[in-house]
């Protein structure tokens, strides 16, 4: 499992936006560099990256080979009420990598 | 792609020439500062949020390194020096440091790997290996916020200054020594970024590839060769 941070603010109020923080480790290989042998490095991203609050989509994100290595992805949401934040990165190489955080809305 | 690259070298080849006229020499202490202060607001604030600073990644890594048990002695890092937080607070701000059986300076990754062979009896990491950089993170992030303070053992003074003659010596491609952008201009632009002075970076340097450099060159003991790379082209290798 890849090494991931997430940031969450563990409690809010109701009607409050709110900023998540998400961080993950991986290469984000582009597929467009040439090794040292002269080959070309096969691409090796993250294609894709879901966030759900209590099961409903808050947040997706298609990522491409332009971007950097280790994904940083910052949104924001509304705090609608006490649950589970789940986020879900899928990408090449049956990369596949989730975490969760619980939020407590006042 | 062309133009594009013509367009910046011609460009850096005028800022160079009205800007190494004269030479401004070694930078006074009172005047050294680390890169942090040379960053904008949104660096820094970023590089003090552990949630969104890439550098804690490898830092959660060493952690787990520093307690995995290694080697033939079947010994972790935490069987000998316990709590990091406490035996290796200020410990990477002394590095490079003079090591005596190896009669010449070493830097923090070197002792890394004294120790792994010596103390564990493992396979040393490899230079710049994940394994290395995570250990060395996370063991530099102990020191976080302390001064770095160069070693004043009078054995590796030959070294600093075999490394300051590096570090003042014209080479590659443009002609330029190290002391010419990081003594003589540091604080002006270079396209559209700040020249750093040539001290160390800190304890949370995160390279322009968004990768750790866990370098750890205090004073005039430099890793270069990443450096000569992009800025002194065809200059030769040591």
């Amino acid at each position: 499992m890849a090494r991931t941070l997430i940031n969450v603010p563990t409690t809010a109020k109701r009607g409050d936006v709110i900023e998540i923080k998400t961080l993950i480790s991986h290469p984000m290989e582009s597929g467009y560099r040439v090794g040292t042998n002269g080959t070309m490095i096969p691409r090796d991203i993250i294609r894709q990256f879901v966030c759900t609050y209590n099961g409903e989509d808050v947040f997706r994100a298609e990522l491409s080979p332009a971007i950097a290595a280790n994904p940083f992805i910052s949104f924001f949401t509304v705090a609608t009420e006490s649950g589970t934040i789940t986020f879900e990165w899928r990408g090449d190489n049956g990369f596949a990598a989730s975490e969760t955080a619980p939020i407590t809305v006042e | 792609m062309t133009r594009p690259l013509w367009h910046w070298s011609c460009a850096a080849a005028m800022v160079l020439a009205v800007a190494f006229g004269a030479e401004a020499g070694e930078i006074p202490a009172n005047e050294r500062r680390s890169d942090y202060a040379l960053m904008g607001p949104e660096l820094r604030g970023m590089q003090e949020d552990d949630s969104a600073n890439p550098g804690m990644l490898w830092v959660l890594d060493g952690e787990v390194l520093w307690r995995r048990k290694d080697g033939s002695t079947g010994r972790a890092c935490a069987d000998c020096h316990g709590e990091a937080a406490h035996s290796m607070r200020g410990v990477a701000a002394r590095y490079p440091a003079f090591d005596q059986t190896l009669g010449r300076p070493i830097d923090l990754e070197g002792r890394i790997n004294a120790c792994r062979t010596k103390h564990q009896r493992a396979e040393p990491f490899t230079f710049e290996s994940r394994e290395l950089l995570s250990l060395a993170a996370y063991v530099a992030r102990q020191s976080n916020g302390l001064p770095i303070s160069a070693d004043d053992d009078p054995a590796t003074l030959p070294f600093v200054a075999a490394g300051r003659a590096i570090f003042e010596q014209r080479q590659g491609q443009l002609n330029l020594s190290c002391a010419q952008c990081h003594d003589d201009n540091w604080g002006q632009k270079l396209g559209g970024a700040t020249i750093p002075q040539g001290t160390q970076p800190g304890t949370r340097f995160i390279g322009s590839s968004g990768k750790v450099s866990a370098h750890c060159s205090g004073g005039y003991v430099i890793v270069w060769s990443a450096c000569a790379r992009c800025h002194m082209p065809t200059a030769p290798r040591r």
